[in-house]
Order: structure tokens, then sequence, then C-alpha cells
């Protein structure tokens, strides 16, 4: 039963990203969040909602890159830095943080961001390549950019963020 | 709660499915009644059982259109039907409808996977099945003429299925209490005729056909009382679903935790009107937890059910006599954890039978009946479950351990010299052993305790095991009652809160600068005294390195005293809170490779917080610390002496660069003492200390320090205290102490390399009587006016060197063997001795054998012999008993040793 309350859970929030990203008109809406003074899009097929990220607990021996666990509605929630993840320094304005939560495989995340933004709508063929001079740590997160007036959106790939290898410090 | 639910039965077909369900626990419940028919092969009802449902396999079979398993089951109830008529019932019988059910088994297996019969032929079995029968029928002897009426019966001819005509239902007389089948027959029919229509009646007796009979008498049987009462059983319960129970189970957690929140809300605010309503859900909440908690449950009978089949398997292979006793089989645990623990269980009864117990021919020889005994119990105690296995055996065969860890490399020789046999036998859980000398097809696979260990470890249980040689070994297994919700101590440390299990907290330490309870700390190695023992003990905030640096008072302090295992140490925290019943939840796939937890749980408040895993912490304290403490259930002073196996040293440096060492279990405590504080009177340094003046001893070239702190070591026995003047205290290290040069110096014993530099090793003996002249020589020492002699046989230089000037100075002549056999020598040489003391694991002779020899010895046999031993346990005296041993002594337990020498002495002059 366990399993099929996750199912449920999982089908309520349609994932397959690539399939979405392409169908109707061929455009794709993102939630953008400013992370370090850059612009990120988040595919909104990906985005399970927006939070404040209360009570934190910090998780000792865990990689620099997990802020810490938290309590959402009864379900843990493990909390990503994106700062930290893509080598950015720590905020130091201040101000609270956002949460983004998604979901990989039935466990809940939520990606720390500085800011969140409005939802664009962006057409499928403006969405370019990484740039080659992009930073190396963003560019393995990075899942292409689009050109907005005056700056660029780098577009996040949920599933390359997630993929956090344990190790970092667990000696 | 994403805890792996076992792959179920896709779509199948309701019906198959359901069939499938019942089958197999029906076939579970045949194995185990098979073999208690074998074993009473007179008992009709249990060969009713069966029968009736092996019929009822076959039947729902025939209906669902099973081919196979129709024909296999068919052949099988045949035969059967054969023991109801009386044929002999024979182990061989048994054991091939045994092989049976096992294909069965394997049909139903094939089934459950490709909803379809699995392609194959049972032609072999059935054909077997058949033979059997026919042998069977040819064993019976000839139909007794008395029972004419018999063969009237038309369904007496029932049994032969091969065309066999003559066959007879009861081919011999009645024994007394036994009924004819006319009679069961008609008794059958009359109760039937009351409840079924006249058909079901009729048939038996007017169907012709083969099968009839064996058809029609288990459906007649339905309606008598027994089936009655059964049906009435059956309707009181119904199928649930596991995952159903699964999902409410999580329910209820969530239930639980809403209640916690709730609760801590109204403890914030005093006057709601909600407290009383409040009190009333938690109640209810509670009551429901149990509820469901009690779905879950299943008696541990469950996870036992196959064993008897397993053992009578096992019996007949390894042609040894092997009874199961089983014990507590109601005793009911969640089902999560019997699903963990069958396994495991399974193993262990098989590596009794086959390592464990003897063959008929060796138990004879050593005066035991020629029947084993495999005895499984199961009882409650607190929020576990004791499930011990224990076998009379022959016992763990120590030497053959030894070997095997020495191959496996695990350990050296000079290491397993000075192990006891209890550390021995913990190798048995290291990986990859199995110390069967042949591999069988029942054990010794490679696949031996150590996947069980795992596997209880897994759920936060422990193993130990007992042995003792000759009389057999037992294996206690402590695991919780269930895993979903458990009880924890909320601590804090660096800041954050943690959740410790209480299934492994000992008991609560608070440690204070003054008290009784101290933290002493040598460079970085925290240790607490308590009850005499020493603790290693771990800084929660430092294994988690979370440590602020900030209000980090290393002296004061909450020490959760855990145990994992046999393992016992000491978590330093912060604080303690309270106990609180939480939920576990799984780590994050992200942070489950942190060892140090085993989950995570939102307290009442809200807030997530870690499920400190103690096994992650026993991990992190080292094995070289474990090693030391493995045996740690035992008393005080053992322990103080199983660290003479890696025995801990205290590293100081005193009058030279050249470190020196003394072995800690002789210091009693370490002390930092204001040099202000140290005052000298008559030419003698003496400090204030605990309430009394105590004797500074300086050893030559060190200098009381005039500024700052002085490092002391103390030593105190029976109420006096002396310090020893050291420079700097360097470290404890855990080392095998090899003297290897004799020390020139007074006070020196000699010198050992310890942790690769030359350390003097100090006599303490040399000091003591510095501080006190008559150290050695008060009231319960008194000097024997005729000195008595003592024989000291130790192989260890370092205890000979150690014990000879203590037992001087007690008065004793003292002459030292380093051997047996040099100890026989001297006995023999003609010189007297009033007392023989005598180390137990010495090379070649060990201390038994020794003693044993004197006994023998006529010249020798009233010779008190003392033996002085690390492995202080009660099977290790009750040997030394049996061996001819009149005392026990630990080795460091000195007052222990004076008083045990100077009884024996004393009864000797008494005598003479």
């Amino acid at each position: 039963m366990t399993q099929e309350a996750n199912m449920t859970a999982k089908t309520s929030t349609p994932e397959a990203p690539q399939g979405v990203r392409n169908n109707r008109d061929h455009v794709a809406e993102y939630v953008t969040a400013m992370i370090g003074g850059q612009l990120f899009g988040l595919p909104i097929s990906r985005v399970q909602d927006v939070f404040m990220p209360e009570r934190l607990t910090r998780v000792p021996l865990s990689s620099s890159e997990i802020a810490g666990v938290l309590n959402l509605r009864g379900r843990i929630v493990t909390v990503i830095d994106m700062r930290a993840r893509l080598g950015l320094p720590r905020n130091e304005d201040g101000k609270p943080a956002m949460a983004v939560g998604v979901d990989l495989r039935g466990e809940s995340y939520g990606l720390l961001i500085d800011q969140i933004g409005e939802v664009l709508t962006l057409p499928d063929d403006s969405r370019e390549e990484n740039p080659v001079n992009l930073d190396p740590r963003m560019a393995k997160l990075a899942g292409g950019v689009h050109r907005l007036d005056g700056q660029l959106m780098v577009v996040l790939d949920v599933d390359r963020v997630l993929e956090i290898v344990p190790t970092q410090l667990a000696a | 709660m994403a805890r792996p639910v076992r792959t179920k039965v896709g779509f199948m077909d309701d019906l198959l499915r359901e069939f499938l369900t019942e089958t197999s626990e029906s076939l579970d419940t045949v194995d185990n009644q098979l073999v208690r028919f074998e074993q009473e092969p007179n008992n009709a009802k249990i060969l009713d059982n069966i029968f009736r449902l092996v019929h009822t396999i076959k039947g729902t079979c025939g209906f669902l259109g099973l081919p196979r398993l129709e024909a296999l089951a068919h052949a099988g109830e045949t035969l059967m039907g054969k023991f109801r008529d009386g044929m002999p019932v024979t182990g061989e019988a048994v054991s091939l409808i045994l092989a049976s059910i096992d294909r069965i088994k394997e049909i139903l297996a094939g089934l459950e996977a490709t909803q379809a019969e699995p392609e194959g032929a049972d032609q072999d079995l059935i054909v077997k099945l058949h033979e059997m029968v026919e042998q069977g029928m040819a064993a019976m002897p000839a139909p007794a003429p008395e029972l004419a009426s018999a063969p009237a019966n038309p369904a007496s001819s029932a049994g032969s299925t091969q065309g066999t005509l003559v066959v007879q239902t009861l081919e011999r007389e009645l024994r007394p209490g036994e009924v004819s089948l006319d009679e069961l027959e008609r008794a059958f029919q009359e109760t039937a005729s009351e409840v079924a229509p006249v058909p079901a009646a009729a048939a038996p007796r007017a169907a012709p056909k083969k099968e009839t009979k064996a058809e029609t008498k288990p459906a007649a049987k339905k309606s008598d009382g027994e089936m009655a009462e059964g049906e009435k059983v059956a309707n009181q319960s119904i199928r649930v679903n596991v995952d159903t129970l699964e999902h409410l189970m999580t329910m209820v957690s969530e239930l639980v935790l809403t209640r916690n929140q709730l609760l801590e809300i109204s403890r914030r605010n005093e006057d709601t009107e909600f407290k009383v309503p409040l009190q009333r859900l938690s109640n209810v909440t509670a009551e429901l937890q149990e509820g469901v908690m009690k779905t879950r449950m299943q008696p541990i009978g469950n996870a036992w059910q196959k064993l008897p089949r397993i053992v009578r398997d096992l019996s007949g292979e390894l042609h040894k006599q092997i009874e199961l006793e089983m014990h507590g089989a109601d005793t009911e645990l969640d089902r999560q954890v019997l699903d963990l623990i069958k396994d495991p269980l399974t193993h262990m009864v098989r590596n009794s039978a086959d390592h464990g117990l003897e063959t008929p021919a060796e138990r004879a020889a050593a005066g035991k009946p020629e029947q084993g005994t495999i005895r499984l119990s199961a009882y409650h105690e607190g929020g576990h479950i004791i499930i011990c296995i224990a076998d009379n055996g022959r016992g763990l065969n120590t030497e053959r351990i030894k070997a095997k860890a020495l191959q496996n490399g695990l350990v050296t020789e000079a290491e397993l010299e000075k192990m006891t046999e209890a550390q021995i036998h913990k190798f048995i859980f290291a990986p990859g052993f199995s110390t069967a000398a042949t591999v069988t097809s029942v054990s010794g696979r490679g696949v031996g305790m150590d996947v069980v260990r795992t596997n209880i470890d897994q759920i936060g249980g422990a193993i130990d095991i007992k042995s003792v040689a000759g009389e057999g070994s037992s294996v206690t297994v402590k695991i919780p009652l269930t895993l979903a919700i458990v009880s924890a101590l909320i601590v804090e440390a660096g800041g954050d809160r943690f959740a410790i299990p209480q299934l492994s907290v000992v008991e609560l330490v608070r440690a204070r600068a003054n008290s009784e309870h101290r933290i002493e700390r040598i460079k970085d190695t925290a240790v607490l005294r308590l009850r005499n023992k020493l603790l290693p003990l771990m800084h929660l905030k430092k294994l988690l390195k979370i440590d602020d640096g900030s209000s980090s008072d290393p002296e004061n302090g909450f020490i959760v005293v855990t145990q994992v295992g046999s393992q016992t140490f000491g978590i330093v925290v912060d604080g303690v809170f309270h106990t609180e019943e939480i939920v576990v939840k799984p780590m994050s796939t992200k942070l489950r490779h942190i060892d140090m937890f085993s989950g995570n749980t939102i307290l009442g408040d809200g807030a997530v917080i870690m499920i400190i895993d103690p096994n992650g912490i026993a991990k992190a304290l080292g094995t070289s610390v474990a090693a030391s403490h493995e045996i740690s259930e035992e008393s005080a002073a053992s322990r103080a002496s199983a660290a003479e196996q890696l025995t801990s040293l205290l590293v100081f440096r005193a009058g030279s660069s050249q470190p020196k060492a003394v072995p800690l279990g002789l210091v009693t405590r370490l002390e930092e003492i204001a040099t202000d504080k140290i005052e000298l009177s008559n030419g003698r340094y003496m400090v204030q200390y605990r309430e009394q003046l105590m004797p500074l001893v300086q050893m030559s070239g060190v200098n009381v320090q005039t500024s700052g702190v002085q490092p002391i070591l103390v030593f105190a026995d029976d109420g006096r205290s002396m310090g020893l003047v050291v420079d700097e205290i360097i470290d404890i290290v855990e080392e095998k102490l090899h003297i290897e040069v004799a020390g020139q110096e007074a006070g020196i014993l000699g010198s050992a390399v310890i942790k690769g530099h030359a350390t003097e090793v100090i006599d303490v003996g040399h000091f003591l009587p510095m501080a006190f002249a008559d150290w050695f020589a008060r009231k319960e020492m008194r000097p024997s006016v005729t000195a008595q002699s003592v024989l000291l046989v130790d192989d260890s230089a370092f205890f000979r060197n150690m014990l000879a000037p203590v037992l001087k100075a007690a008065g004793y002549r003292v002459r030292v063997a380093p051997n047996a056999q040099e100890g026989l020598a001297a006995l023999r040489s003609g010189q007297s001795f009033d007392v023989v003391l005598t180390d137990i694991e010495m090379p070649d002779m060990n201390g038994f054998e020794f003693a044993e020899t004197i006994r023998a010895d006529q010249n020798l046999s009233s010779m008190p012999i003392i033996a002085l031993s690390s492995m202080v346990s009660p099977a290790a005296i009750e040997r030394g008993r049996l061996a001819g041993f009149h005392d026990y002594v630990a080795k460091f337990d000195r007052p222990g040793l004076i008083a045990a020498l100077k009884e024996q002495t004393a009864e000797l002059s008494k005598a003479a």
C-alpha cells in the first residue's frame, strides 16, 4: 500500500518533462527563480509547490549541498542548497530563502533559492544549447538557456540537480 | 514509509490467488503434521488432518484445472489413504510424501510467478508413490479372516489405484481402542445425514469407484463435530490483505504524529478548552495504535512452522537423532520483524543440527543420550522478544574457530593466545566464517552466522552466543517487537536534537567534575569509570562533526550508556530531554549513506530530527576498542583482565624522554592537581585528596612541578591512595604487552614496544611501598610466621614479574615457572609448596590440564590450586572446579588473590 500511495502521489503530478516541453505549440512553461543573481527556469511540470522553509534541521555528516530536512505537512523534505550546488557563495543579504518543491522517485525535495519569479511560457525553439563559457558547475545542471530581454534564463535540469553523489563528506 | 513491499501477484485471478495462499498455508501444516505423524503413527487424528489437507488441495486443483498438481496430490493422497488403512508408516514413505509436497510447492511457486502450471512431469514421484503403496501392501500381513465383514464394504477396495484388486481396508486386527472402518464410516454417515442431504451420506457406500472413498470421506467428515467447530472459527476471522494492514499502520503512525503535535500545542497554551477532548483523542489514538499493531502481530510459531520438517530431514541426512523442542510458539511479534528473522532462525537451527549435535555414536561415547535436542524458546521481555536456540551438542569447537580465524587472517596467533574462549567464539559472526570441516548440503556454505548477525543488526536486534565444550551452545537473539514505532530518548548535541532508540540505551549517567562518575580524558580518549568498569566515551557532537566548540565542558555532561550487541559504550550528549514514541521514517536516499543515522522522525513540535543508529556509533568507535570490550557482560574483574589480551596501557613520560607505561587496569584514577595544593611535609610531597592526605611518590628523575598543574596517577587500594608523579600523560593505547628486555632499574619491569616506541613498563609494586611501607603487609596480609611457599605458573613474563613481588610482599615465598611442564617439574622435584597459582591460557599444557595432571598425581593430589585467569565466567569457573581448582581468581584482582591464597593456606594449616 505504501508503494501505491506513492504511486498516486506521483501520478497526480505528471512527470515526463521531455514530452511536456514539446507538445502544444512547442512551448514550455517555466517557474523562474533567482539564485545568486542568476535567473533560472524550472519546468513547471516538475514543480510541486513553492514554500518558505521553516525549522530546517541540518543533517550532520551530509554533503554540504544538502541544507537539511524539514517537515512539510507531515512529509519529510530534503532541502538542497542550490547556491552550494551551483558553486555560488552563500547568501549574505539576510533575506529569507524560498524553496521550490520537487519530487523524485517518491521522495520530496526542496530546492533552496533566493527569490521566486513569475511563470514564463517560452517557445522551445528559442532555447539554445549551453553557451561554452557557462560556468562548468552551472553547465552540469543546465538543460539549455533562453535569451530573455536583457538577461539569460538558465533552464535547470531537475534530475541532474538531484544527482547528488552522497560521498562528499561520507568519510 | 517506503519500506520494501514484497512483490505482489500481478493481476492474478482472485480465485487462483486465494488458492495459492490457502494451499501454501495448508502445505506448511502438512509438513509439520507429517513429522508428528511419523513419530506417532497411531494417532489417527493427525492422519485425518493430513489427509483432509491434501485432499482439499487435490480437489481444488481439479476445480481450477491444474492437472499436474492434481495428479501428484492424488498419488500422495493414495499413499496416505493406505496409512489410514493400516499400512505401517515407514520413514521412507514419509520422506516420499514430503518430497511430493516439495514438488507441489515448486509447482505452486511456478504457478504464482507465471499463473500457469510450469512444464514438467512428476511421473518419477508418482511411480514411486505407487510403488510404495504396493510395497506397503505387500508388507502388510495377509488379511485376517476375522475381518470377513470388511470386504463386504465396497469402499474397502477403494485404495487400489494400480488395479491391484486384493486390497483390504484394514489388513490387521483391530488394536484395543480402535474402531473398524465400518463403524467409522457409519458414524460419519449418521452425522452427515443429520446435516447434509442423503446423497452425501449414501455416496461412500454406493460409489464403487476407486477415488470415491477418499473424496467423500473427508467431505462427510466435515459435518463431524470437530469440523463444525473449525468452521465457526473460520467465520470469526477474515482474510485481510497485508497491504491493507500496512496502509492502516501508516495512517495510524501519522495520527500518532498529529496527536503528538496537538499535545505539544496544548502544553504551550495553559487554559485551552481543548485539553479534555484532546486527552480523550490521545487515549483513543493510543488504543487504536495498539489495536492496529495487534493486527500485525503474529505468533512466532509461524516462523517456526517449517522447522520440524527441516529438522526431520536433517536428522535423516546427517544420521543423527534430533528432537526439536519448541517453547513459546504463541509469542507474538510484528509480521515485518517476523519475516526478517525467519531465515536467520532456520539457519541457526540448521547449524545446531549440523555442527552442534553429535552423531549418536559420539553422544553415547560422551555419556549423553543418543538423541540430541534442539530447543527453541521465545518470550517477551519489555519491548523486546527474546529468542533462544540451544542445543545439547558438543559446543563450539574453539580450536577449529581459532584455526579458521587464523586462516582467514582475522587475528594473529599471538592475539589468539591471549583471548578468552568467549571472545574466540565471537569470530563465528565474522564474514565468511564457517567451521564445518566438510561443506555439507546442510550448512557450511560460507553464508553463516555473519549473515544472521547482519539480519539481526538490521532490525536493531542483538545476538549473542554462549557455548560450553561438551555441553552445548545457545544463541540468544533479542529483537524489538516492532520497527514502525519505537520509543526513543530525545537528546541534544551541538544545539540540535537527536533521537536514540531506547532499545539500546542501558542507563543515563550524569557526569560531574567532582562526583563518582567523572569523565577522564587522556588526550583524545575519553573514558568513564562506572562501577569499576572503564567505558569508552564518544562525544556525539564530535562524531557528527557539529562541535561548535562552545559550552563544552570536558568533565560534565550526560552520558547515554549504550549497548550494541555485547559492546557497551557511552555517548556524551549536551542534554537529555524526555522519551517519546517516534514513528521511524526512512532517510532520504541522498542521506542514507550516513551510517550514524537509522532514519528520521517528526517530533511532536513538528521538527524533523535524526534517529541515531547505535550500530553506526559502535562502528565509529573502532574495532580495537570493540575487541577489548566484546565481553562486556562479564564481571568488572574479568573486564579488567580481558584487557590483558590487548592490554590497555597508560603511556606517560616521567623522568626521561623515553615513554613509560603501566596497565590501565592498575590505575585507579588520573588526576591533575594544582601545584599550590601540593604540600611538602617531612620531606615528602603530600596532597589533600578526597579528604585524605595522599602521599605523592616520585620516580627517579621526576620533579614535582612548581607551577600550573601536576599530572599524577592515583593508585588506590583498600581505602588508601598514593599518587605517582609523572611529567606528562601521553595516551591510552591498546597493545599486546610483550616485555622484551628485563628491567635493570628498580621500579621498571622491562621494556616493550608500544606504538612503535621502546617503552618502559613500570612495576607498580615497587612504588606502592614507597608511599606506605606496609602497603602489602597490612592486616589482611598478616605476615606468616612460617612463610608459606607458592608456585606461580604463568607464561606471561609481565604477570610473573608483577605478581611475584606482590606475593612476596604478602609474606609468601615464591617460585615462578613459565609453563606447566616446568611447574610440574618443580612440584615433583621434592621442594614443598603450600599452594599452586596458575594461569589458564598457556601454550602446550593449559591450566585445566595442568590441574588435572596435579590431581592425578598421587603425591600431589591434595595440593591446593588456584586458577588465575582472565576468563572469569560461570562456565569457566565450573570447568575449573571440574579440573580440580580450589579457587578461581581474576588476574588483576589482587585483594581477591591474596584472600584466596590466605583461605587455601589457612585451610591447609588447619588440616595439618
